[in-house]
């Protein structure tokens, strides 16, 4: 599904990613481990197409499309979902309006016919109910007066309307208590865990590795993939720390 | 009211004008009396959406007697040069509300000025008006507020946000206060910003196309100013006119 070969890339000149490499196959759950300023969400950014992550050598391949020839809103199209680690704040923009527009955007770019406001309205409630997310909620402006926690359900929700193919999702588990994060670990595996999709997650820590259990596990470390494994590598990496396993 | 001569930039209120633009249509048309009755509510609207290349000046005199309330709503997006002003005087117990919204791209010179005198006590005002402006458009607001030596308690305020779409475009924002009174308050704001990338990545990522993005945030950055439009057809019509504007911006 993802193909990502020797990618380096740099902010405001400075290099971040130094030749990273990584196969994403379809029904795989892949956690991506590592210290801070490893190049994490880096990552993250620039395989979702943030302005200022610029690529400089390497490639990404996303469902057979050369994903840096799109621009962010067509790599969404195309079936990518970036779960941020800092969702933003937009006022005067309802979360309903806001899934709306970009859903029905999203299937203009697919040449599929939009959805009608109740055909909209009976998902958002579907999706919202998975979540444990109020209604009322998704009235109010994006993310505006949202606890760290109902930010990143809210996430949830949106990535449960756009249903990805590929979700790349940014420290979803920051900010969430023991409570918040099995709703939003039970989210994921109930919206992503199929034979037709994958994710990606990228964490600092084991325990939303106990709620998503992961086919693959990697560490990231000065802008490259330096150990791979399975799920053990998660607890090996939390007993003895990145350092120990690193070296 | 209407000088013989030509406007000049040293006067204040003409600073930002397109003067040749003046000039093509000099002398300007006299302006229009409102005068609302003591203990009376008045609703005006101007939907001022000129065709391109026209030169539209629109003046208006307003006195709002003791215990009145005038309400007015303007949209300002047409023609090379829109220009709307509004000399207001305000009674006792009275009120003045301005809600506007300035929409210009192109080489539009468009303006909202106003000189608001609070004549006695007890008297209280609003403006509040947002700016979008891309291209080589200049949009101004100039309000002056002017509180006379026994007008004490009046309460004024001036909110004024613009939002600029490229770099060539021009705001200006010129709040002003004259007060003799010593019991009075007055609170204005001003703003010039931009669109907020970080918005507008979150939508892309989301999947939503550039245009679709910038409108959305743009038409939340104008929410409001139509909002309590009495009248609704007048609302209504306010309101697509602002859309369409805003469409044909991004």
């Amino acid at each position: 599904m993802l193909t990502i070969d020797n990618l380096t890339n740099e902010i405001d000149g400075k290099a971040i990613l130094k030749g990273l490499s990584l196969q994403i196959n379809a029904g795989e759950i892949h956690a991506i481990m590592g210290p801070n300023g490893a190049g994490k969400s880096t990552l993250a950014y620039t395989l979702g197409g943030r302005p200022n992550y610029e690529v400089t050598g390497g490639t990404a391949t996303f469902e057979e499309q050369d994903l840096f020839e799109l621009e962010p809103h067509e790599r969404a199209a195309a079936g990518l979902f970036l779960g941020f680690q800092y969702p933003v704040e937009i006022p005067g923009v309802s979360n309903l309006q806001f899934l709306r527009e970009s859903l029905n955007s999203q299937r203009r770019a697919r040449g599929e016919k939009e959805l009608n406001g109740g055909e909209f309205i009976r998902l958002a409630k579907e999706k919202a109910g998975l979540l444990g997310l109020d209604m009322e909620m998704l009235k109010r402006p994006v993310n505006v007066g949202f606890s760290g926690g109902e930010k990143k359900r809210a996430e949830m929700v949106q990535m449960g309307i756009l249903d990805p193919k590929l979700a790349i999702l940014d420290e979803t588990d920051s900010g969430l208590d023991i409570d918040a994060l099995k709703i939003v670990g039970a989210g994921i595996n109930a919206i992503m865990r199929k034979p037709d999709k994958a994710v990606l997650l990228i964490t600092h820590y084991q325990r939303l590795l106990d709620y998503v259990k992961p086919d693959f596990v990697h560490v990231l470390a000065a802008g490259r993939i330096v150990k791979s494994g399975g799920p053990e590598l998660a607890l090996e990496l939390e007993r003895e720390g990145y350092a120990e396993v690193v070296a | 009211m209407t000088a013989l001569a030509l406007p000049t930039r040293r006067q204040e209120e003409w600073r930002y004008s397109d003067l040749e633009a003046v000039a093509s249509i000099w002398p300007t048309p006299a302006p229009t009396r409102i005068d609302v009755a003591e203990g009376e509510t008045a609703r005006h609207h101007l939907l001022q959406d000129a065709a391109d290349g026209q030169v539209a000046v629109h003046d208006y005199v307003i006195t709002v007697a003791d215990g009145a309330r005038c309400d007015f709503h303007v949209l300002n997006v047409g023609g090379k040069l829109g220009r709307v002003t509004f000399d207001v005087t305000i009674g006792s117990n009275a009120h003045f509300e301005l809600n506007g919204a300035i929409l210009g791209g192109g080489d539009q010179t468009l303006e909202i000025i106003t000189s608001v005198t609070h004549a006695k006590p007890d008297s209280t005002s609003g403006q509040t008006i947002r700016s979008i402006l891309g291209q080589r458009a200049t949009g101004s607001y100039l309000g002056s507020i002017n509180v006379a030596r026994d007008a004490q308690r009046t309460d004024a305020f001036q909110s004024i946000k613009a939002m600029l779409l490229d770099r060539t475009a021009t705001a200006n924002a010129k709040p002003e206060l004259e007060i003799f009174a010593d019991d009075v308050k007055c609170a204005h704001g001003a703003t010039v910003g931009e669109l907020d990338k970080a918005a507008l990545f979150y939508m892309a990522s989301r999947g939503m196309d550039p245009a679709t993005a910038k409108t959305l945030l743009l038409r939340s950055f104008v929410a409001g100013v139509f909002d309590d439009v009495a009248d609704e057809a007048v609302r209504q019509a306010l309101e697509a006119a602002a859309i369409a504007k805003l469409e044909a911006l991004v």
